[in-house]
């Protein structure tokens, strides 16, 4: 005899935000390195701009009373705890729900949890310095991705998994967003054929960021232009970080929430997801870049903000939208 | 520099010395097998230093497995492990039935305590126990008087907390009849030795401790409200920031039920349900870690933020069963523990199996007067304490200590109890210098729904200090393998193998 046991609100809300946080420590440090290959000498200040200005953490840069230097932005981020989207906060609150979902989550994922927080409550300003940086960088995609394949091997796969994808999920489309907003915060389309190829370079430096560059090659033409690599990000059908398969996948576990756990809070939820493949799927790229790609960006990040909190109101306990920022 | 000789010998027992103490693994014992003195050998030919490198391997893991408990102050939450101590306590079959005979003897009688002076009061009335010290007790609870409970058992869980004096008698120090922590150590730590020290359990035929959760599950099961086909059981915590947090989890885990807080919780028309993804779900025991006066803020305190508005209205409805039952501190408590061996005889008409601590009542005269005139040499504890908290060890104390004691006794002479100062037990226990002994003592868990079962061991706890009395976790106390041996004692393939290194199994059988 086998019965689907029910699942606490709050350990549904739980699994969204471990796996919301934990994908978000990842694709930070993705733009950690990808910022630091875009330094250009004398105008490094302005690169780690960017990557304020594309976390929307301006005002909460200001706050922190530093000065705008490259080395700043770097410790905001990657050391200051105090600063609630750096990645050690960010690894403290996937802790602290992780310790909420003991009960639940396998002894595996907790135990790595732990070692991955020591490991990271272990960094100094040292690990940032020079070559440090970009291995730092790939230490900290390690362990989310330790964390990813230890779930996908021993996380039991009952309706708390559907909202581990989904938390996992809306956030990583809304970090591809913001990946591919770099492009309108940075990189400047210029005339001449030396500045396309420094513009493709950099382009090539966004899909490596987002560990998409090898397939863009694949099945990109010979002559691919920015409009390809966008295309690429927003559109493929198959690269699983490009927002298509990320909704893709949302609309699935919503469905198998729906269909296999009967639960029928799913349906506002549904509605959001076909409004946003619509949004999304339904315009051309072309179309996308002539009216702005930072509006559609942002219009897309709205949509998932959104999404999250009719996901929050028909399931979670005590859903705070303000969390959701 | 060329010559090559074995490094001399050394036996980290060498500087070992238990004095007058009983020691809880090389005193011979009837029916010991020898098992000691082959753990002994064992340890030896481990030798001291790779014995501290797998001690602190093993610690590390415990902290990597989030196996710790919490501990705040002003400015910080820590997480600590309890401390592990690698070397075994061993009892034997014999010296373990005594103490099972005698923890459920003293359940049965707790029980039966509860249920009259929440009843008939028939203790009281003879006169066994003073009524004021029941009824006036600050845990006494009036909610409970005529309420039913299934089976009479109001103490579903139990932890007895017990020393061994110079002679080697168990002798009683409380019960814990509230929310008892512990028993996830007991589990963990055999986890932990057969992963860290596999060769010291080689062929030693032990009694299992891993059956904890299934029989607590069928406790809870057993005392869900009548006519409930398949109960929801939940344990209900305080959540994350409780320092016995980690045991909540272990415990829900091992029952596989939810762990639930107060607000997952909600009472309507005086049944309980929990919030789950899919509506209101129905809840019918909890096995609640959650103190009486957190539960329900509609009937205690009115502030509490842990609990359950209109829990208690839906327990006593009938809807629901709570473990431990409400108002089981009355009986735990100090004052009343001196009674327990006439409370024993009372209902039982039994001897006490496993006897108390001698202890004074200073809320008598007779026990006061000799207090103050012996209180250099007493255990001087106030009676609603719990953790070690508040206790002066009298010889071990300051005149200076001595003098507050005798202060705060004298302003409240009812809140304290004295006691001789017992010479606990002590083993050898890992330490700076060496192999030391340490004193420990041993709380063994009793689950009782339809019966009582308890758990083979218990929590031997060890205070990590030299000459500390204090086992208490919150006190820097640490705490060993407690292993309880079958009939026989160790497989004479144990015997044999004395010292040498061995894998515990072959091809999945052990070696008789």
């Amino acid at each position: 005899m086998s019965r689907s046991p029910a699942l606490l609100a709050r350990y549904a809300e739980g699994l969204f935000w471990m796996a919301r946080y934990l994908e978000r420590i990842e694709n930070l440090a993705r733009l950690v390195d990808v910022t630091q290959t875009f330094e250009s000498p004398g105008h490094e200040a302005e690169s780690w701009l960017a990557m304020v200005r594309i976390n929307a953490d301006e005002e909460g840069f200001a706050k922190s009373g530093l000065a705008l230097t490259a080395d700043n932005v770097k410790r905001f981020y990657l050391l200051d705890r105090d600063n609630s989207t750096s990645i050690p906060a960010s690894l403290e609150l996937a802790r602290t729900n992780a310790r909420t979902l003991r009960p639940l989550i396998s002894t595996e994922m907790w135990m790595q949890m732990n070692v991955f927080h020591r490991d990271m409550l272990a960094l100094t300003e040292d690990d940032l310095q020079g070559d440090q940086l970009s291995r730092v960088c790939s230490r900290i995609k390690e362990g989310v991705q330790a964390h990813t394949g230890i779930t996908e091997g021993t996380f039991f796969r009952d309706q708390g998994w559907d909202f581990y994808q989904l938390g996992r999920l809306i956030e990583r489309a809304d970090q591809t967003t913001r990946l591919l907003d770099i492009r309108y915060h940075l990189l400047v389309p210029g005339g001449s054929e030396e500045r396309k190829a420094v513009e493709l370079t950099q382009w090539g430096g966004v899909l490596r960021a987002a560990a998409g560059y090898h397939a863009f090659r694949r099945v990109a033409p010979a002559g691919f232009t920015p409009t390809d690599v966008v295309s690429f990000l927003l559109h493929d059908g198959s690269f699983p970080r490009s927002v298509a398969v990320c909704v893709q996948q949302m609309e699935w576990h919503l469905s198998n929430l729906r269909s296999r756990y009967g639960l029928r809070g799913t349906v506002a939820a549904l509605e959001r997801v076909e409004e946003l493949r619509a949004g999304l799927i339904g315009r051309p790229v072309e179309s996308i870049l002539n009216d702005g790609l930072h509006l559609f960006l942002d219009g897309v990040q709205r949509d998932l903000i959104l999404l999250a909190a009719e996901i929050g109101t028909a399931f979670f306990r005590d859903w705070r939208p303000l969390a959701a920022a | 520099m060329s010559v090559i000789s074995a490094p001399p010998l050394s036996d980290p027992f060498q500087s070992y010395d238990p004095g007058q103490y009983f020691c809880e693994l090389l005193r011979d014992r009837a029916g010991d097998g020898g098992a000691g003195a082959i753990v002994r050998g064992r340890i030896a030919a481990i030798g001291l230093d790779a014995l501290r490198a797998r001690a602190a391997a093993a610690e590390n893991d415990l902290i990597n497995l989030g196996i710790t408990f919490t501990i705040y102050s002003e400015s910080a939450a820590i997480d600590r492990i309890l401390p592990f101590d690698c070397i075994p306590r061993i009892l034997t079959a014999g010296e373990w039935d005594e103490i099972e005979r005698g923890v459920k003897q003293r359940v049965k009688a707790l029980n039966l305590f509860l249920h009259d002076i929440y009843h008939d009061r028939h203790i009281t009335n003879d006169g066994v126990v003073p009524a004021d010290l029941v009824y006036s007790n600050a845990n006494y609870r009036p909610e409970m008087e005529h309420f039913p409970v299934r089976f009479g058992t109001y103490v579903h869980i139990c932890g007895t907390d017990i020393v061994r004096d110079e002679a080697g008698k168990f002798l009683v120090l409380e019960d814990n009849a509230r929310t008892p922590s512990g028993v996830s150590y007991v589990i963990e730590n055999r986890h932990l030795m057969s992963r860290a020290f596999p060769d010291l359990l080689a062929g030693m035929k032990l009694r299992p401790v891993d059956d904890y959760g299934r029989r607590l599950l069928g406790a809870m099961i057993d005392i869900a409200p009548e006519g409930v086909d398949d109960p929801q059981v939940v344990l209900l915590s305080p959540g994350i920031y409780n320092s016995a947090y980690f045991e909540h989890v272990f415990l829900a885990r091992e029952m596989g039920v939810p762990l639930v807080e107060g607000a997952d919780l909600t009472v309507e028309k005086d049944r309980v349900y929990m919030r789950t993804t899919s509506g209101l779900r129905a809840v019918h025991t909890i096995y609640r870690r959650i103190s009486d006066e957190f539960l329900d803020p509609t009937v205690f305190k009115p502030d509490s933020m842990l609990g359950v508005p209109g829990l208690i209205g839906a327990w006593r409805k009938g809807n629901v069963t709570l473990a431990n039952a409400v108002g089981t501190g009355v009986a735990d408590d100090k004052a009343i523990y001196a009674y327990m061996p006439r409370i024993i005889k009372y209902y039982l008409g039994e001897e006490a199996i496993l006897a108390n601590v001698q202890t004074n009542i200073c809320r008598e005269k007779e026990g006061l007067d000799y207090t103050l005139a012996n209180i250099n040499n007493l255990v001087l504890k106030p009676v609603g304490e719990s953790g070690g908290y508040g206790i002066t060890i009298g010889p071990r104390a300051s005149k200076e200590e001595i003098d507050v004691a005798r202060a705060s006794l004298l302003a409240d002479p009812s809140n304290w109890i004295s006691q001789p100062v017992i010479s606990l037990s002590v083993a050898p226990t890992l330490t700076d210098e060496g192999i030391q002994p340490r004193h420990l003592d041993l709380r063994p868990f009793a689950v009782t729904g339809k019966d009582t079962w308890v758990l083979p061991g218990g929590l031997s706890r060890v205070a990590m200090k030299k000459g500390s009395l204090v086992v208490n976790s919150s006190q820097g106390g640490g705490s060993k393998d407690t292993w309880v041996l079958v009939d026989d004692g160790p497989s004479t393939q144990a015997q044999s193998m004395g010292g040498m290194t061995q894998s515990q199994t072959f091809g999945g059988e052990q070696k008789q």
